[in-house]
């Protein structure tokens, strides 16, 4: 007999009689305003270690950017609006993610962000690549403000069919605390998080 | 092999130390309840998430079938494992099929539970931790203590001089800062060259195929994204129905684990990216065993989030590795018997019986419930402490006769009093890291007869 039948047929004959699995839907935050969903989003997302910076268009970030990394360094997105000065990441081969291994800056669309532990959604579709949000240095993640939800039971509800084969919530800055409990940012992936919350005009 | 006692006196030796790890570990207990009571319908979510894992082990088998058909057309390979050893040869043939010699692997306590790395290293296979606790406690060839925080046995000092040794960093340095950015430029070599990734697997989804892995530090997915094979071990309790259902788990997890809202990474793999090979190996191991013990079968809705551990009057005083098991602390002591009732025939016995474990577990496992009911079958099964066994007898005895009982207060009180020599000794194991306390003027029996 192979391991899965045997395994199979121990499971059969040892687990419990049938007992349904129990309705999930009343866990779920109900009546907030979105202001208030918006509000606890950057509270949510503030205490982890992320930044939080308004934007009235995809014009604005450029001179964010500015601010923060000085050239050379190289910065991607593949975001159309943002060629003027970031390097167009969409065109990168999937087959090769190690040509992003110096990537100082990646910019990159989410989906929708949750407002009770402040992560943003993206699915590969947004990533271009899949080591993308996690092998650069600095990582830079645009919302709509009008996309949040407010709990993790909003965000399955929101992805129900969506169609993926790999996606991610992302919160914060990696971290660790591995020595001593004392709180590092940039453990492996990026070493800080920039949300740019774009308004709705 | 020494048993939970003795290496809990090794640890004892250093007190200062113990002091440390208690506090520090009580200290992420605090942190727990802070994000606990932050939810408003905590409790529902944990009775919510304990009923999914009910309705989860009464059908098992078939989310198992479904979860592989749903992996299998999203083009992963699925393994099946019935123990350690064939779950190792697995991932050594897929290894040597690809012709890898050296892999990176993100935490796993399955594998722990496997012993893979010192099998796949006895075959010429290096393998490198990527997650940081699990980096350091490998350079200093010892196994984990916490499944959550893998080297919270260890100071800074000593970890800055492993990195002195093993990584070439100046002798001397402990700030974590340091440390931490020297294990990420080490590890970030690691990740560039390493061809195949080992992940574990927090959540598996029967509906979709696909399975969830959640870090903070980013090392799974930097593994996994990297490498031309992805491997992905997990223990057939890993299923839940359907993606709906994670949002009550991951709710929990971070929470219950650290008192982070979540984890930062909750990374959903579904299909191998283009040219990527992904296999995932359901491993039983014992698990279809405990699903069939009625007592015992609840500790398979643990989703290894340690908040029993950081509870733990006991644990936090005697060191994950006292345990001498893969997993430490209250939930370690109900899975370890299933896989040896003889070796860890004392792992039910460390516990006061206190009930902490339960009241923060999550997934509402009855844990000291499961103490108590597994120190009844060891006994039964004649894997008990003989010592203990005589010791119950006498008091047995003592306590069935009221002449005797009094007697016996009266000599306590007098030899405490008159001779403390006799009991402040370390012939004595209530002794050991405690002081006798003075003893009372007289017995309850005779202050009741005068004061009622």
């Amino acid at each position: 007999m192979s391991s899965r039948a045997e395994i199979l047929a121990l499971v059969d004959k040892n687990q419990p009689s049938h007992v349904d699995a129990p309705i999930i839907d009343m866990l779920a935050t109900v009546n907030q305003s979105p202001e208030i969903i918006l509000n606890t989003f950057c509270t949510s997302a503030t205490n982890i270690g992320s930044q939080i910076i308004f934007i009235d268009s995809l014009d604005d970030i450029e001179g964010h950017v500015q601010q923060r990394i000085i050239s050379p360094l190289r910065v991607v997105s593949p975001i159309p609006e943002l060629k003027t000065f970031a390097e167009d990441s969409s065109v990168l081969n999937e087959a090769n993610p190690h040509s992003l291994e110096n990537v100082e800056l990646a910019i990159l669309k989410a989906e929708f962000g949750v407002a009770e532990n402040g992560a943003l959604w993206l699915t590969e579709q947004q990533m271009g690549n899949r080591v993308l949000p996690f092998i650069t240095q600095h990582l830079a993640l645009i919302v709509d403000a009008t996309a949040i939800v407010a709990d993790m039971h909003a965000a399955y509800k929101r992805t129900e069919n969506a169609d993926y084969g790999f996606a991610t919530f992302i919160s914060g800055p990696s971290k660790t605390a591995d020595i001593e409990q004392s709180l590092v940012l940039g453990a492996h992936g990026s070493r800080s998080l920039i949300i740019f919350i774009l308004k709705q005009v | 092999m020494k048993n939970h006692a003795e290496l809990a006196a090794d640890f004892n030796k250093d007190e200062d130390r113990v002091n440390w790890h208690d506090e520090t570990l009580w200290w992420v207990r605090q942190k727990r309840d802070k994000a606990a009571h932050q939810i408003d319908n905590w409790e529902l979510l944990r009775e919510t998430a304990s009923q999914i894992k009910n309705n989860v082990l009464s059908d098992l088998s078939n989310y198992l079938q479904q979860f592989e058909a749903n992996a299998i057309k999203n083009g992963i390979t699925v393994h099946w494992a019935k123990d350690a050893a064939e779950h190792n040869q697995i991932v050594k043939e897929i290894l040597n099929r690809n012709g890898i010699k050296r892999m990176v692997k993100s935490k796993s306590m399955l594998t722990e539970e496997c012993h893979l790395n010192p099998y796949l290293e006895q075959n010429g296979i290096e393998v490198i931790d990527s997650d940081l606790g699990e980096r350091i406690v490998q350079l200093a060839e010892e196994p984990p203590s916490h499944i959550v925080l893998p080297c919270i046995h260890k100071k800074k000092e000593e970890i800055g001089e492993l990195f002195h040794q093993h990584l070439g960093i100046e002798a001397g340095i402990s700030d974590p800062q340091i440390l931490t950015e020297t294990a990420r430029l080490h590890l970030r070599e690691i990740f560039i060259t390493r061809k195949a990734a080992l992940t574990g697997v927090n959540f598996a989804i029967a509906e979709t195929g696909e399975f969830v892995v959640c870090t903070n530090e980013g090392n799974a997915d930097m593994g996994a994204h990297l490498a031309d094979v992805h491997i992905a071990s997990m223990g057939i309790e890993k299923l839940v129905p359907q993606r709906k259902h994670l949002s009550v788990f991951l709710r929990l997890l971070a929470r219950s684990a650290t008192g982070q809202p979540i984890t930062t990474y909750s990374s959903h793999f579904k299909k191998p990216r283009p040219g990527q090979e992904m296999h995932i190996i359901l491993v039983d191991n014992g698990r279809s065993t405990q699903l069939g013990r009625p007592d015992f079968r609840n500790s398979l809705k643990c989703i290894r989030c340690g908040a029993c551990m950081n509870t733990c009057p006991v644990y936090r005083r005697s060191g994950g590795h006292s345990y001498h098991t893969a997993i430490a602390g209250p939930i370690g002591s109900i899975l370890a018997p299933n896989l040896d009732m003889k070796d860890y025939a004392d792992l039910p016995f460390a516990s006061t019986l206190c009930g902490s474990c339960t009241n923060v577990c999550p997934v509402k496992i009855d844990i000291h419930d499961q103490l108590y009911k597994w120190r009844q079958v060891i006994v039964k099964e004649g894997y008990g402490d003989h010592k203990k066994g005589i010791g119950m007898q006498v008091m047995g005895w003592t306590l069935s006769s009221p002449n005797l009982f009094n007697t016996a207060g009266k000599a306590g009180r007098w030899v405490i009093k008159h001779a403390p020599f006799a009991v402040n000794n370390p012939l004595n194991p209530w002794y050991k890291q405690r002081d006798m306390p003075n003893p009372p003027k007289e017995s309850f029996g005779s202050w009741y007869k005068n004061n009622r």
